[in-house]
């Protein structure tokens, strides 16, 4: 996703400062989770389909499903999650320094990320993209025929820069009208104070939804930005960036294998399938290589389902946001969500 | 001789009433809305305004509103969508407090009025026993919200704190202890002791150039660097600190206004009648600068209570951080505007009771000869 450049620069200022403790004083992350008791996971304040609260009073969320997976595969109870919410300016530092274990939020995998700021990235867990909504009444049907439009654009992003580069490399001319907050671009979008609305494609999916018409308005097929989204831990605990990764895996292995939480009970009672028989446990010694309970790929699945359930739950098509699969298909149905096979 | 041009008249002429334009509802008006030209179109545009607002406001709040269904789509296109209400309220007052431990706040905020009542209410009987009672209530009132000293009650998670209850936590605690903090530090700053006096410019300084929300945001990442990390200060208590040592900043500087305007002849007078420092400021400085600085200390007090929404950036959830968590959930996607004027008739209710009060307070102090 996206963040401000200044308080991206102020992150990264602190993030150095901090790092030569923080390194030092946290190398076994997996021992003091299974002391505390619970994962500190850090999630959303608040975004559409990642992180939400539900009537009760409960975190839910396509980010938080991963953590309450970690928190399944780790301690062996889905609920033992600590959130910690944080906002695009202090998720590194609150990684960084140690208050959480682990990030979930939303955050874009880019190369000064993963090496200046000194996190690893498990991997990515959603492909998304910048794109673009407009009214169908603007008789476009491509980005590329916008020529002229107004555009309202969040100041400060990675959004802006991708904006102005898609113009220019196209030889087409937008009026920019900035705008502060994702809330203020939809109410001036609404109120027609811009020809179209960009963002990523997954918020303009949240933000089509609102609209008491949603059918008359499109998001236009160019996705002008690579945005892949994934989970991250602090650099320098390859142990726990391991557990973290390949419970990440056992849920896209889970959906590619066709264990659900529904059937992963029956399944890990023993199948035809030595794939699945390695990942739930009842042949091989991948729990004894990862260093975790032999049940744990079958209660990271049992927490909230496999990846594609997960999807399904809080993106997917019966979901007011209705995204499709797209590029977060499986490989083999057109996809990139492609996991490394366990064995 | 002529006649007099004028005659005794042996009884009084009895009383009539002032002209009709001049009393009543007619002669409020013409006194205040209509006295001149500019006054009377200020009076039409503002009536025209009110006409064209008032109407489809109300239209919208209640006539065409929603006010019950399970999601979003439940209401109707142009009212507005009150159906989260009965399911949200919960959250809003209390953020993600467990549900069935909800009755200690409640017994918390109850139990707040007596602990108010000798500060803010004269000749209230048992005064001396109810501020003896105030003392204490900071800590019944943690007890019942955090719980679990003396496990007679279950502990409490503080980051649960939220919605309304946080607000009124952090802004009574940053009043309570703003203000004496604030006194001693204007003290300070007019000290003759150079030490104190350099600690006094230095805190004010430094404190009031810097924006709560990087306050704020240092607590948070910066403090458990700092500190041993067995020490685990709570994030409410962190938040309290940096709130009061924010408000006290501005305080010292609304104090020191009212200090500075009280004649040099009053510091003196005190000093012949033999008072010493701790005297002639407990009973003829502070009295005469604290009345002075009600507004500007009122003022205070009202920043500071709207300045708690800032907590969401150390990720606590407030009453507005909670409304932003609410609308992110997809079945009740961009009702922003119906939260945002739920949320603003809470601070409204607060910001506005205390302004009253301050009125009352300045009127009731008011003994200057005029």
């Amino acid at each position: 996703m996206k963040i401000k450049m200044i308080t991206r620069a102020a992150a990264v200022a602190s993030v150095f400062a901090l790092s030569g403790i923080a390194a030092t004083a946290q190398a076994a992350t997996l021992e003091d989770v299974k002391a505390a008791g619970e994962l500190k996971c850090g999630i959303n304040t608040g975004l559409p389909g990642f992180a939400f609260t539900d009537d009760n009073g409960k975190w839910a969320g396509f980010d938080v499903a991963y953590c309450r997976a970690l928190a399944a595969a780790v301690l062996g109870d889905a609920d033992k999650v600590k959130y910690v919410n944080l906002t695009g300016k202090n998720r590194f530092p609150a990684l960084a320094s140690g208050e959480i274990d682990i990030l979930s939020r939303n955050t874009t995998w880019t190369f000064s990320r993963d090496l200046d700021l000194g996190f690893t990235f498990l991997g990515v867990s959603y492909y998304d993209g910048q794109g673009f909504l407009g009214r169908t009444s603007l008789g476009v049907k491509s980005a590329k025929q916008l020529d002229g439009a107004s555009v309202c654009i969040q100041t400060g992003t990675t959004t802006e820069l991708n904006l102005a580069d898609f113009f220019r490399v196209n030889k087409i001319k937008y009026e920019p009208v900035p705008i502060e907050t994702n809330e203020e671009a939809r109410k001036a979008y609404e109120a027609e104070r811009c020809d179209v609305y960009t963002t990523d494609a997954s918020g303009l999916a949240a933000t089509r939804s609102t609209f008491t018409k949603p059918s008359e308005h499109m998001v236009f097929p160019e996705i002008i930005s690579k945005e892949p989204l994934g989970p991250l831990v602090r650099q320098g605990d390859d142990r726990w960036a391991d557990i973290g990764r390949w419970v990440l895996f056992a849920l896209i292995n889970a959906e590619e294998l066709g264990v659900t939480q529904a059937n992963v009970d029956e399944m890990a009672k023993g199948t035809n399938n030595p794939e699945i028989n390695r990942m739930l446990g009842t042949e091989g010694s991948l729990a004894a290589m990862i260093g975790l309970d032999k049940s744990w790929a079958i209660n990271a699945i049992k927490a909230g389902g496999n990846y594609g359930e997960i999807f399904e739950k809080y993106l997917g098509k019966d979901t007011p946001l209705a995204i499709a699969r797209g590029l977060n298909a499986q490989w083999n149905n057109g996809g990139l969500i492609y996991a490394p096979p366990m064995r | 001789m002529t006649q007099p041009f004028f005659r005794q008249k042996d009884e009084m002429l009895s009383e009539r009433p002032p002209p009709a334009s001049t009393v009543g509802i007619i002669g409020w008006l013409r006194s205040n809305l209509f006295s001149n030209w500019i006054n009377t179109s200020l009076t039409l545009l503002s009536l025209y305004i009110l006409w064209m607002a008032v109407p489809s406001l109300i239209e919208w709040a209640f006539i065409k509103a929603q006010l019950s269904g399970d999601d979003r789509f439940a209401c109707s296109e142009d009212g507005a969508c009150w159906a989260w209400l009965d399911q949200r309220i919960g959250q809003f007052l209390y953020g993600l407090y467990p549900a069935k431990e909800t009755w200690r706040i409640n017994i918390a905020f109850v139990l707040l009025f007596p602990a108010l009542a000798p500060w803010l209410i004269d000749n209230i009987p048992g005064k001396k026993w109810l501020r003896w009672y105030s003392i204490f209530y900071p800590f019944i009132a943690a007890w019942l919200l955090v719980g679990g000293w003396f496990g007679i009650i279950e502990g409490v998670t503080t980051n649960n704190l939220g919605g309304f209850a946080l607000n009124l936590t952090v802004g009574l605690a940053g009043i309570v202890l703003s203000l004496p903090i604030g006194i001693m530090l204007a003290l300070g700053r007019q000290s003759r002791l150079p030490l104190i006096r350099w600690f006094s410019v230095i805190f004010i300084e430094t404190v009031r150039g810097v924006p709560l929300i990087t306050l704020l945001f240092v607590s948070n990442i910066l403090l458990p660097i700092f500190l041993p990390p067995d020490v685990a200060l709570d994030a409410v208590i962190r938040v309290i600190i940096m709130v009061s040592a924010f408000a006290s900043a501005y305080m010292a500087e609304v104090i020191r206004g009212g200090l500075q305007a009280i004649p040099k002849g009053q510091y003196e007078a005190a000093s012949a009648m033999g008072l010493g420092y701790w005297q002639s400021m407990r009973l003829i400085i502070l009295p005469q600068a604290l009345k002075i600085s009600i507004p500007g200390i009122v003022n205070t007090f009202i920043g500071l209570f709207k300045d708690t929404t800032l907590v969401i950036v150390i990720g606590l959830f407030d009453i507005l951080g909670i409304a932003n968590a609410m609308v992110s959930n997809p079945d009740w996607l961009g009702l922003s505007s119906e939260t945002y004027v739920f949320v603003s008739l809470f601070f409204f209710a607060v910001c506005f009771s205390m302004s009253r009060y301050s009125m009352r307070l300045e009127r009731k102090l008011d003994t200057d000869k005029r």
